[in-house]
Formats: structure tokens, sequence, C-alpha cells
């Protein structure tokens, strides 16, 4: 070690590197010529010592190395200087607590203000590091000052040293727009380097602060038209870094599509590229098909589909399916293409082609269904799941122009045991709709599949569908007609866009491994390092409405985002409702009474119905779906194909806490508190009877009196026991609204009598409105326009609700779980404003405006606006709205 | 960062090994082997993720260089990285081979010591490289002060690519512009995409630190000056119809001032010494397609096909086109080629599955044929064959994209040479990139 040969002395440290784990012991003995080396007179040496230094990790050795680490960040040479900065960041990651006793995190930060941009660049490289596993702290403290230096030191170090600040910029919020475009205009000039990781960075920068920029302003224009070129010289680097650069592409095309909208000629794929820059062009490819270019892209599609790798054909059969999705006018073409591809008879391809048309099908009914004669022709060789699926899918639906429909279908079901689930569902679901298109010749076939899916069947999905339609079918054929047979909403044209809030966290991470997995970096890293959740900064003096991070944490999908999927966006809001939304404070015990409840009547019914063909078959209570048989179907099953998502329609009806309604000393005893739910479509009356005198209590009843929408009990009061002194039950009385109709002031009044051995007594109370609302309250939008147009202006009456500490979002979720349905969005002026419909269970409907005024950053006003038919209503509907949205 | 580098031979035993990170653990270098260099399948993505590691890696003629790493690094970076450290190799000892790497194993591990610390990239210049990593065992105390002084202000420093003091009796320098022409054209001869990639590459020889200044007819100089001396951009240029070049996007080696660019676009470096690629670029418009080619092809029957190929030049006729090759696929179930061609030679390769027609030179403004009948064995693969299109190779002495060299000034204040002094030379050569014709 001692030798003056630079050359050896690296060998031996390499050594020492590798083996110092293993021989600590012998490592130690290494801690003086280190020390020495640290005070060499060549700076090559000095930087040699403590970066051989910090990468031996051994406890011992450390503690030595700090007196040299603090020598050589101030030392004179700046090779050193640059070298001992980087190791500080190794010794945190051996020691973080040493690293913050010493004080070294101060020197570090010290050096971005450095004189050499090397030793800048290092600095900035390991205090980013060092502040991704704190979190929290303050480390990297940038300010405008620092960002200056950065910005100057940008210009004059290596490639590597820009990235470093480059990334670190990216993590900088400016205060306003001005800032940020002062930034991007020192940083443009960057586009032009011949590293693509510079560029990439760049990028990053700029797609981050752009989003502060208004988009009226020039600069933003410029911005973008700059933007294109450098992404686009991408493409013609070394195909491993065209293909990270791809992969980015894919997000910032998603971003702001206008920047590449001109480009789709770069993305023609070459025969010679490897398969996996193939395929991600190909992808972009589809993102910017539009009615312009859809020809070219057309042209190229159908060119691919005749390669040789499997995955890439199928992906450009896929493709040409997507763009008849995308671009109507395109749609007659694709469907000649496919058709032209499916006559190949090449297998994978017939396959493929079968499942877009699928999709082709659902988007554009009626139109192109002359083509199912050449389909049918295909069915013996299709062999992989999601083919065979499409096909049967096709073959149910249009059951009524297939002359041997049922023939078909019969054939499948021979192996129905041996289908995947997909495959099971499907035809479960197409032999109910041939059933109910020609019942006369297909009703062996319908209870053979029922039997196979509910019987032998171990998939609770396949059973509690094929449940479902059996109940349907026996309760009430023109109801299950309706159903089964409801017309599907519109598929929309992006299927695999990514997730907004995602993508925006992804934008953030443009030129990393998380750009390139298309995942947030916590999926792929371990431990707390990197896993901090970035976001863009919020759009300023703007008019449009930009996703805030905060209102939509990171993970959990915003409820409102029609654009992306909107077939399921009330779903997917019910499901939020499932965690987000208020607590539900009912008693437990009410609600499995219900349903039980519900369950039997069913089941009787079903027997009775379904008997002679079932031969006496009885479901077992336990395993019958519970709740989906009620009023809600009518919502859960509008799109038959998200059946187990139907489910999720459980809503959270606001409940609220009981309040006292005859007190003990009004009825010799005896205390009735309680309070109203609506839980899956059925009202119920929860209450607690308490026995406050010495004596037992039985017999007990309930009657109501005729009110304003019908209450009444729908189940006698039962209290099985006696009620003891001191004593008290819960009772959950289910409710319908049959009852006789009489109008009430207040409206809501009802009017009670219960009875036991002592006596009758009387009592009234005032129920929440929205136990009335019911579930299917949702209305089309057109309907929703058309209908506020048509009700009288002076049936609108506004009310005004404060203090709320709700969002939009918020506000719109909570309302949704009491089956307020939120039909619209809208952002004017920077207030949001939800147009929102309910029905009530007379059948009248409620239209509502709300307007969501921030009054201060906590708290918003709330403006409502009522329209209906019956404008008595509306002063209950809005306590409804505000005991809902305060509680 | 990067958690570690590995370099592997083709069957997948380590030649190289340096971990930077704790995190990456010896089964890392395993993992690799049986997950990748020994998958049947080939290569689906240049970065794999194997238990939530994550691999980088290129492949340089039999070699495998692989980053490693646990972090959500830069993934440009990386492989700018790993590209950057094969051009370092190359510079150092030639061919990226296993012999080469073997030979120089004591070498890689200092460079690799020097080039990335803690997983993170530092100076990686050549130039700044050979200054102190040499394989002659230097003495630490043969160096003065002065030269080690000068040796790390050249590391770190705001000009890292060129050291002081270097002299030349002769100053000259070198340019070429090298140009790729992309093409894909449509049967009927209608072009899906064509651009141009083209490189200026510098060899200079020039003593001091030369500031250099770089002009070419680029659309939006040339106009904008223009604008104040009508009559100079009239009498510029070899009249060759077109003055001036829209290019679509340009790239710069680190030594340009991008801000200077960005401002004012002029082109103005303190270059490296040697030889460097100055600028990349890109064109779209206007682009001379040097040659066109015409394919027919008809089958006839099942089990034959003709194939007859018409390739025209489309340059100056006093320019001649060199190294002129013509590959035309053919099926995979092929038996017997007939071949007959007007000029140069054209054989039938089976093991290539093509008929690869050569000419040496042609000049402009001609054409020629080829003419081929395929003999198919009878198969029953329900397959279709797929037309691969007919590529092209060829290289011409100008420039495709229509770019001129206008100046290139050079200025050194300290020492007593001035721009007219140095010696300069410019070349234009044009080659075909991919350059496709479906048929």
């Amino acid at each position: 070690m001692q030798t003056d040969n630079l050359e050896l002395k690296k060998l031996v440290y390499l050594y020492l590197m590798n083996y110092a784990k293993s021989q600590p012991d012998m490592a130690i003995m290494a801690v003086n010529t280190f020390v020495k080396d640290c005070e060499d007179p060549n700076p090559l040496i000095r930087a040699l010592a403590v970066r051989t230094m910090g990468c031996i990790r051994v406890d011992k050795i450390t503690e030595y190395l700090c007196e040299p680490l603090r020598k050589c960040l101030k030392d004179e040479d700046p090779y050193v200087r640059k070298t001992a900065a980087v190791c500080v960041a190794k010794l945190h990651d051996i020691n973080a607590q040493l690293v913050e006793d010493q004080g070294f995190l101060d020197t570090l930060k010290d050096l971005i203000s450095d004189s050499n941009p090397m030793v800048v660049a290092n600095a900035v490289a390991a205090l980013s590091e060092i502040a991704e596993s704190h979190p929290s702290s303050n480390l990297l403290d940038l300010n405008p000052q620092s960002i200056n230096k950065l910005l100057t030191a940008l210009n004059e170090c290596t490639e590597w040293g820009q990235i470093f600040i480059l990334d670190c910029l990216a993590n900088y919020m400016p205060k306003d727009d001005r800032e940020a475009q002062s930034i991007c205009e020192r940083v443009t000039p960057r586009l032009s380097h011949a590293n693509s990781a510079v560029v990439l960075s760049a990028v990053k920068v700029l797609m981050k602060f752009m989003e502060m920029l208004s988009k009226d302003l020039d600069y933003y224009g410029t911005l973008l038209k700059k933007l294109a070129p450098p992404l686009v010289t991408l493409l013609s680097a070394e195909p491993e870094l065209q293909y990270v650069a791809l992969r980015n592409i894919n997000l910032i095309v998603q971003k702001r599509p206008e920047i590449l909208k001109h480009e789709m000629k770069v993305f023609f794929v070459k025969y010679n590229d490897p398969i996996y820059v193939k395929l991600e062009k190909l992808d972009i490819m589809i993102r910017l098909a539009s009615q312009a270019n859809i020809a070219q892209v057309l042209a190229e599609l159908k060119e691919y589909a005749t390669e040789v790798d499997v995955d890439f054909v199928r992906k450009a059969v896929r493709a040409i399916g997507r763009c008849a999705i995308k671009v109507e006018q395109s749609a007659e073409r694709c469907v000649s293409t496919l058709l032209d591809l499916i006559q190949t008879k090449v297998n994978y391809v017939v396959q493929e082609a079968i499942v877009v048309i699928k999709d082709i099908f659902r988007k554009y009914p009626n139109k192109y269904e002359s083509v199912i004669a050449t389909l049918c022709e295909n069915l013996d060789s299709l062999d992989e799941p999601e083919a065979r699926a499409a096909m049967i899918w096709i073959v149910g639906e249009y059951a009524e122009r297939i002359d041997n429909a049922d023939e078909l279908l019969e054939s499948f079901l021979e192996g129905f045991h041996d289908e995947s689930t997909q495959v099971q569902l499907q035809l479960l679901t197409a032999i109910v709709k041939l059933f109910l298109k020609k019942p006369t010749e297909t009703q062996e076939l319908v209870q053979q599949v029922l039997s196979l899916a509910t019987q032998d069947s171990d998939n609770p999905d396949l059973r509690d569908r094929g449940y479902i339609y059996w109940r349907l079918l026996s309760t009430d054929p023109v109801a299950a007609k309706e159903v089964v047979l409801a017309e599907k909403p519109l598929i929309s044209e992006e299927t695999d866009l990514i997730e907004p809030t995602l993508l925006d966290e992804l934008i953030c991470h443009i030129g990393t491994l998380a750009s390139v997995y298309h995942k947030p970096p916590g999926a792929f890293v371990e431990g707390g390092r990197g896993v901090v959740h970035k976001s863009l900064p919020p759009r300023t003096g703007s008019s449009e409405s930009a996703e805030s991070p905060d209102t939509a944490p990171a993970g959990v999908p915003a409820a409102d985002q029609p654009s992306v999927i909107p077939t399921q966006g009330d779903l997917l809001g019910d499901l939020l409702n499932l965690d987000l939304g208020p607590p539900v404070s009912g008693p437990p015990v009410a609600t499995s009474s219900v349903q039980m409840g519900a369950v039997d009547l069913l089941g009787g019914g079903l027997d009775s119905l379904m008997g002679g063909g079932s031969g006496g078959f009885a479901p077992a209570p336990g395993t019958a779906v519970p709740s989906n048989t009620g009023a809600p179907l009518g919502s859960g099953l509008g799109d038959l194909f998200d059946l187990t998502g139907g489910v999720g329609t459980l809503s959270g009806s606001y409940v609220a806490p009981k309040t006292v309604w005859l007190p003990a000393m009004k009825a010799k005893g005896l205390e009735i508190s309680g309070t109203f739910s609506r839980q899956v479509g059925s009202i119920s009356m929860d209450l607690v009877l308490t026995n406050k005198a010495l004596q037992v209590m039985s017999d007990f009843a309930i009657q109501f009196n005729r009110n304003s929408f019908g209450l009444a009990p729908a189940a006698p009061l039962q209290v099985h026991a006696p009620l003891a002194p001191n004593q008290s039950v819960e009772i959950s009385l289910p409710l319908n609204t049959v009852g006789s109709v009489m109008k009430m002031d207040p409206l809501n009044n009802l009017q009670v009598a219960v009875k036991n051995n002592i006596d009758v007594f009387y009592f009234s109370t005032l129920y929440p409105l929205h136990i009335l609302f019911v579930e299917d309250g949702k209305m089309e939008r057109q309907m929703f326009l058309a209908t506020w147009k048509d009700i009288p202006n002076e049936n609108e009456t506004q009310f005004q609700i404060k203090d709320c500490s709700l969002n939009a979002d918020s506000v719109s979720s909570k309302l949704q779980g009491s089956n307020i349905f939120t039909i619209a969005k809208r952002n004017v002026e920077g207030q949001d404003m939800l147009y929102q419909s309910l029905k009530l269970t007379n059948g009248i409907w409620v239209l509502a405006e709300l307007r969501i005024q921030p009054s201060n950053p906590s708290f918003t006003d709330l403006e409502l606006s009522l329209k209906c038919r019956a404008p008595e209503v509306s002063q209950y509907v809005y306590q409804a709205y505000e005991t809902i949205l305060k509680n | 960062m990067i958690g570690g580098l590995f370099i592997y031979n083709h069957k997948g035993e380590v030649l190289i090994s340096r971990v930077y990170r704790d995190d990456i653990g010896r089964n890392a270098v395993d993992a690799f082997r049986v997950n990748v260099i020994h998958a049947r399948q080939q290569v689906r993505s240049p970065v794999t993720n194997i238990a939530r590691t994550s691999f980088f890696h290129v492949k340089r003629s039999n070699i495998w260089l692989a980053a490693v790493t646990k972090q959500n690094v830069n993934a440009a970076m990386v492989f700018e990285f790993l590209y950057k450290m094969c051009d370092v190799m190359t510079a150092y000892f030639g061919k990226i081979s296993e012999e080469n790497i073997k030979n120089n194993f004591v070498l890689i591990y200092e460079l690799l010591d020097e080039i990335l610390d803690f997983g993170y990239p530092q100076n990686s210049e050549t130039g700044a490289l050979k200054t102190f990593i040499t394989q002659q065992g230097i003495k630490s105390q043969h160096q003065t002060k002065e030269e080690q002084s000068q040796i790390t202000s050249q590391v770190t420093g705001q000009i890292g690519w060129r050291r002081e003091g270097i002299k030349y009796r002769r100053n000259e320098l070198f340019l070429d512009v090298l140009e790729s022409v992309n093409l894909l054209m449509s049967p009927q001869g209608q072009v899906l995409s064509a651009h141009v990639s083209g490189r200026v590459v510098m060899k200079s020889y020039l003593s001091g630190m030369p500031e250099c200044k770089f002009g070419m007819n680029d659309k939006i100089v040339i106009e904008k000056q223009g604008k104040g001396t009508a009559d100079e951009t009239g009498k510029s240029e070899l009249g060759s119809g077109k003055q001036s070049i829209a290019i679509d996007d340009c790239t710069f080696h680190q030594c340009v001032r991008l801000s200077k660019f960005d401002s004012e676009r002029s082109i103005s470096f303190i270059p490296p010494d040697g030889e460097f690629e100055l600028m990349r670029y890109r064109t779209t418009k206007d682009i001379i397609l040097p040659f066109r080619v015409i394919p027919l092809v008809r089958e006839v029957g099942r089990t034959k096909l003709e194939v007859k190929v018409v390739i025209k030049s489309n340059f100056k006729p006093s320019l001649l086109a060199q190294k002129i090759e013509v590959r035309i696929p053919t099926p995979l179930n092929t038996s017997g080629v007939q071949v007959i061609c007007m000029k140069g030679k054209a054989k039938y390769k089976a093991s290539e599955n093509a008929i690869v027609w050569k000419i040496k030179r042609m000049a402009g403004m001609k054409e020629s044929q080829i003419s081929a009948e395929i003999e198919l064995l009878p198969t029953n693969d329900k397959k279709k064959w797929a037309r691969p299109p007919i590529s092209m190779n060829f290289e011409v002495p100008f420039a495709p994209s229509g770019l001129k060299v206008r100046y290139l000034k050079v200025f050194e204040p300290k020492l007593n040479y001035s721009d007219h002094d140095v010696i300069k030379w410019v070349r234009y050569i044009g080659r075909s990139g991919i350059y496709e014709t479906r048929c």
C-alpha cells in the first residue's frame, strides 16, 4: 500500500474494497495508510483515498473517515472536493446519524455554491440522494437564489452533472408562473444536447413547469413547439435508448397530445427495429391516430399484421380495432381490413380480430352485423378464452339474427366445466339472452346452463350470476328482459389510458425507471427510498380546472374522470363511497335481519315459480346473493358485463344518530328512540325500545298514520321475548312505500302508534327525505338537460349551505352514497358546479345544481338550486342535503 | 443510482464485476445470467426487472454489459453511460471482445473506479481520462505539481474535454459531413417516410485553446442574414438550386455553447483535441433520394415467383455512387433461383434468404435492372410469406440533405496563428441508413 506506483495502489485499494467486509480486522490495519494518503501532495491520490475509504463498509473504519473527509471537503483541489461530496452520500448510506452529527450536511450544502461546476453537480447528486431518505427534512432547500446558482452551473458542467442538476430542478416548485417561465427559458437550450438523458431530464423539467404556465401565453405555444423535435430526435438513438424514449413519449402523448400530433410518421415501425421498440411504437401510433392520418395508419397496421412476431401481429390487429373505435370515419375500413385478415386463417390473427370486432359492435351497434356470418365460420378454430368469450358474446347479442344460435351455444356448453371463467360467464349470459329472445325453443338450454352455473360450479362469481338470472327469470320475465337486454352504454374510445393521477406522478419521473415501467417508484423500489410521491404543480392564472394533487390523493382514483372510463365512472364513485363515505352508524343487527327477510320472500317465490323445472331446488339462504335482488338491480345490472361490479352499488346512505321519539314519561315507562336508514333499496326504521317501568312489557305492535309518501311497516313489529324492566331491545323495522297517502304538514311528518300490553302510545317524528331517494335516480345527461329546461323557472328554489368542509369530489361522492347522483361537473371561474339528480320513491324527479364557492381555505359555501315539478318537496330535499353534507 | 456493473461473455460467464452499492448482492450476477443471457426467448426489453432488481443491458458483439440497480434511477442516463463506457473502452483497446477485455482487466477496473463513483457517472471524456489513466505505470512522484493540478483541473473544469498547452507545427482540421438517408417507400413508389440523420465529425489538430465557429446553410440563419444583405445569399454556395435547408432538430457535443445556439443560432466551441462528433442533425424536407427502387413481384402458381427490380440513380451524372448493394428477400421455401442482371454481380444467398445484387460503381441519372426466377418448394404451411421489404446500401459523395458547410473559423488570440493559416478539409459522404422499398 505504501507504493508510489499509482496503478498498483489502485489495485490494492480495489482488493481492500472487495474483501474488507469479510476480513474487517485486516481492513483496520489499512486505516493509517488511508489517513496518510488523504494528506498526499498529489490530488489524485488524496481523492483516491477518500473515494476508497467511503466504499469500505466497516463500522470501525467509518469513525476514522470523518476527519480526512472533513479536510477533503474543503480541499483546494476541485477534483478532491467533488470526490468528497460523493463520499458524504456513501457515509450517509452506512451511518446516517454520524453524517448529521458531524455536520457534513451543512458543508455539502455550502458546496452547492462552489466555483467548480463539477463539485456543484456532485454535491447536488449527493444531497438529492440523502434528501430522498429523509422526505420531511428540508435538506435541499431550494429557493430562487440556489436555483439560480444551479442554472448557472448547468451551462458549465459535464453531461452527467447536467443530468443531476436537471433532475434536482424538477423537484423544485416555482412560486409563480413567471418564475416557472424564466426557469423554462434557461432549461430549453439543453434540448439540443447530444446526451439523450440530458434531453429527457430537460423535458421533464419543462413538462412539469408547463403546468404552471397559462395556456394563453405565447410562450406556452413556443415551448410546445420546441418540445417536439428533440423528442423525435431521440428516436434516432440506439435501440435501448429509443425504448426508454418511447416509453416516455407514451406518457407525454397522454398528457399533452398536442406536442406530437403531427409526427405520426416517425413512429412507423422499421423492419429491423428490435421487438421492444416495435411494440412501443405501435402503442404510440394508436394514441396519435386521428381522422387526419388514419388512412396512413391503417395501411401501416395492415402491413404489420403480416409480420412474423406473434405478439407484434396480435397487437397490430388489436390496434386496427382501436382505430375503428377511436376514429368513427375509419370504422368501415377497419372492419373490412379485419375481415381480410380473418380470411388469412392464421389462427392467432383470427382470434385477435374477433376480440376487436366484439368491441366494434359495442361501439357501433347495429352497423356491421353483416360480418357475423364470416365470424361464425371460424368458430372451431378459436382456442383462446378471450376469443371464445368474444365470439359467444357476439352470438348471444345477435341471437335473433343467427339462425343456429342455439346450436352454436349448445356446442360450447358441452365442455362447460373445462372452459375458463371468462368463457363460462359469457356463455351463461349469452344463453340467457338467447332464451329471452327465443323463449320457445331454448327453455331446456337455459335450464341446463343455470343448473351448471349454480349447482356444479365452485366459482362464486358464476354462481352468483346464475342465481341472479334464475331469480330474474322466475320472478318477472319482463323485468328480466329489461335488465338483461337493456341497452348497453357505448364503450369509450380509450380504454388503456393511464389513470390521471398516476400519469401526473409519472410525468414527474420522466427519464427514470418509473417512466419505463409505467409504475410509481414505490412499486419496484424497496424500503422508503424514492417512494416520495411527486405531483405536478397546480396551474396558476388559468380558468381551467386542474386536477389538484391535494384533492385527489395518489393511489386512489379520482371519482370524476368521465373522459377516461365513462362507463365505469359511477361504479368507481360507488366503490369510493364504500371506503371514503361517512361511516354508517346504524345498528348492525338491523341490516342482516332485513336481508334475511328479503331472501325468504324471494326464495319462496322462486320455488313456486320454478318448482316444476328445477325439481324442488331451494337455495340455502347462506349461499344466496343477499342484497342484489332488491330495487337497485336496475342500475346494478345496467351493464351486464360488470356484474361483479354491480355488487358495489351497496350504497352507504347517511343514517342520523338515534333520537328519543317517545320519552318514558309520556308512555308509562316505555322509551322509544330511533332513526331511519336506507340500505340497498330498502328503508328501515331502526328502533330501540327501552323498558323503564317496573313491569315486563310484551305484545308489541306498531302502526303508521297515513303520510305524504305512503310509508308503512313492511312487517309486523317483532319483539320475540317480553321486555324485562331496565332492558332494551334493538329492532329494525322494514318499511315500504305502498301505504296510503295523505299530504302532511310538514311534508315529512310521520305519526306513529305503538301498542304493548299496557297501552297504546302515539308520537310523531320527522323522517329525513333522503331515505326516499331511490337507487336508480341517475338521469341521462341529455334527459337532464331537457328536463331542466322543461321545468318552469318558478319551480326553482335556491338554498345556501354555509361552511361545509368538503370539496367538489367529496361532496359528490358523499351525496352519491345517499343516492343523489352527480351527472356532470363543470368548473366556471374557479367554482365547481355539480349537476345532480335524484328520484323519490313516488317517482318525483328532483334536479339540482350545486355551486361550490370556496369561502376560506378550509371551508366552502354551497349554493343549491333545486328544480322539481312538485316544488313543495324542495325544502325537504335541501334539508336532506344539509344533513348529509354536514355529517 | 447504478448499484453495480457486470460484463459477461456470450456464455454468461462474468468477466468484470464491480459492485458500487451494498444493496446489490452476488446473486444478482447469476439472476441476470439465468433470466436474460440463458433465456430462450429473444430480448423483449432492454430493461429487465428480476426480484425488484433492475438490469439495464446492452450487447456489443458477443459481450453483454449490464448495469444493475435497485433504485428509481434515471434510465436514459444509465444507457447513455453504458454506451459511453463502450466508447471509452474502444478508445483504449479497440474492439470490445472477450479477449480484449481479459487482456485489459486491470485497466477496465481502473476506468470503472474513475468514471463511476458510488454509481454516479463522473467525467468520462477519453481525452481527459488518457492523461492520467495510462497503462504505463506512472509513478506519482514523476509528475510535477503543475502537471497534477493540470490533470485535476481538466477533469473537473469547464473545458473538461481539452487540456492546455497543445502544440502542432501544422494547424489542420478535417470536417466530415456523414449522412445516412432513411427511406420507406410503398410498392407504388410513394414515400411513406424519409429522413436524413447526419453527423458532423471533426478532427482537429490545432494548437492552444482555439475558439471555433461553425457555419452551415441552415435556413433560419440564412434567412436572418438575407434580410440584412440580400445579395450575399444569392452568390453563396455551389448554385445547386437549394441554398438553405430546414433542419428539424440538432444536438451538439458538450463543447458547444448551447445557450448561444439557442439565442443566436450560432455554433461556437472550443474543440477537443483529435476526433469528435461536433453535431448530429435530422432533416425531413427536400431530401435528395439518391436511388429509386422499382420492384415487381409476380407469383406464378404456387411454386414459382418472378421478381424484377429496377434501380434508378437520381443525382448529377458527374458523381459516382459506390458500394451499391440491393438485397431482395426470398421466401423460406426457395429451392432455386435464376438471376439475370445487366450490371454488377448478383447471387442468391440461401443462408440469408435473399438475392444480393452488388454493383461497384454507378454514375448519376442511370438505371439498371435485375430479374430473377425463384423456384419454391410446395409447402402446406398456411402462413403467408411476409414479403419483407427490399433494402439497399450505397455510398454517395454528397449530402442527401443538401447541407453545406459555409465556414469554420478558428480564433486563437494567445498564439500567433490566424484563421488563414489553418488548413481545412471538408468531405461529404452520404450513406444509406434503412433504405427500404416494400414489394
